[in-house]
């Protein structure tokens, strides 16, 4: 039952994506040595729309972990992982889709959160079974975003 | 309408709090209560650490304003709720027409480094924890109901007792019976879960000292439970705290009072093991 409640809820986030159906499931993302070279959506990612998903403590909440000095109005930056300020200098696209999607391939055993995956962890709250951190569009707007802080 | 002032008074009280300059471990790391009582706030790590060489008190990472709200019992909030404790202790309840004042003639007192030492193994050979053993006198000595495991009047009585035990150091049993409770809460803190997909110590073991938002990352150690939380303004139990962990990192938790957190519970107070009890503390 809780798995079919979580198809539901994975179907419905989806369906949000501009071309529904073509996102590649959390579950099929190809990576290599940690890196992700196709979009996840075949859509562009947004930047401005992924600065949002990066602040937003209910999506990316990346500011609990990262600073980042081109998000000013947000106070107190977390300091667990490094900076992201230069992020498009020292990754590439490919790496950043990678480490967004789930940054275990590119960093073992890090404390990172997989923001594309949704199997593999373990008593997760009901609404948060089988469903993804991130929507697939949501980590390209984000991977656009990081794309813009040279 | 008094107790929603006072708690809407605190409550900005820590917004404010939060503002100001945060403390750093090891910096003017002295704890003195009512100016005669020094609590070290870091130890040598208990034998059994393996990833960690000092042990370090919560207190030492809160803002100086929060840290001085501990060292003056009048100032600490803790206290309304240990007065609440001290008329329980009075209050006949039950068939048998007890009070704890009844058996525990002279008084909480009684109950002095008893706190140190748990959770620890009963008659039996089970795990027990002081929640437990206030609940057994509750039911099978008064023939009241038993309290629920971290509410107001639990919360109370067990920072109550606790107080009883402040400035002992902490020394729980991890040997013997205790064995394979604590093997059991060791796993349960390198276990990672929820969709976050972290464990107990991939913030208090790798990252203690370091700031996640606008929070300093403490060891997570409990010599100070209950404390009392400048963000809910009452008194958080150490199981209420566990529950609270595990919902930020979207996982189910266990139940207070259940076998996973009463093993956890154990593990993590030996982690302290060295460490003083602070009971009741203050955190934000």
């Amino acid at each position: 039952m809780r798995v079919l409640i979580a198809t539901a809820v994975a179907s419905v986030l989806g369906s949000t994506v501009a071309f529904a159906g073509a996102a590649v499931a959390p579950g099929e993302v190809k990576f290599d040595n940690g890196t992700v070279a196709a979009s996840l959506t075949g859509v562009a990612g947004d930047a401005a729309e992924g600065r949002v998903v990066f602040a937003n403590r209910k999506l990316g909440n990346c500011l609990a972990c990262h600073t980042n000095t081109q998000i000013p109005e947000e106070s107190f930056h977390g300091q667990v992982g490094p900076t992201l300020d230069g992020a498009a200098g020292r990754w590439n696209e490919a790496e950043l889709r990678g480490i967004v999607s789930n940054s275990k391939m590119t960093f073992e055993g890090t404390i990172m959160p997989a923001f594309y995956v949704q199997s593999g962890y373990f008593r997760p709250i009901e609404k948060f079974d089988g469903v993804s951190i991130l929507t697939a569009q949501q980590v390209e707007d984000v991977v656009a975003y990081l794309m813009t802080l040279k | 309408m008094g107790m929603n002032l006072f708690k809407t008074t605190a409550a900005i009280a820590g917004l404010a709090l939060m503002g100001t300059g945060m403390a750093t471990a090891g910096e003017e790391s002295a704890l003195t209560i009512n100016g005669d009582l020094t609590i070290p706030t870091s130890a040598s790590a208990p034998a059994h650490l393996e990833n960690i060489d000092m042990v370090t008190s919560g207190w030492i990472y809160r803002t100086k304003e929060t840290q001085a709200l501990q060292m003056d019992d009048f100032d600490n909030p803790s206290f309304v709720f240990v007065d609440v404790a001290l008329d329980l202790w009075d209050k006949v309840d039950g068939s048998e027409g007890k009070a704890c004042s009844s058996c525990h003639e002279n008084g909480p007192e009684e109950f002095a480094g008893l706190t140190a030492s748990m959770p620890r193994i009963n008659a039996e050979g089970q795990l027990e924890t002081t929640t437990e053993l206030v609940n057994e006198c509750r039911t099978e000595r008064m023939g009241a109901e038993p309290w629920k495991y971290s509410k107001g009047k639990m919360a109370a009585m067990t920072s109550l007792i606790g107080l009883q035990s402040r400035g002992s150091v902490v020394n729980v049993a991890i040997d013997g019976a205790a064995a394979p409770y604590w093997e059991k809460g060791k796993e349960l803190y390198y276990t990672r879960v929820g969709q976050l997909d972290m464990s107990c110590s991939n913030c208090h073991e790798d990252n203690y000292d370091v700031m996640i938002r606008a929070d300093h990352l403490s060891q997570g150690q409990i010599n100070g439970f209950p404390t009392y939380r400048l963000k809910n303004a009452k008194m958080n139990t150490t199981h209420a705290r566990f529950k609270g962990c595990m919902k930020n990192i979207r996982a189910k938790p266990f139940g207070q009072g259940s076998d996973e957190f009463k093993a956890l519970e154990l593990y993590v107070a030996s982690r302290g093991n060295g460490l003083t009890v602070e009971t009741p503390s203050v955190r934000n």
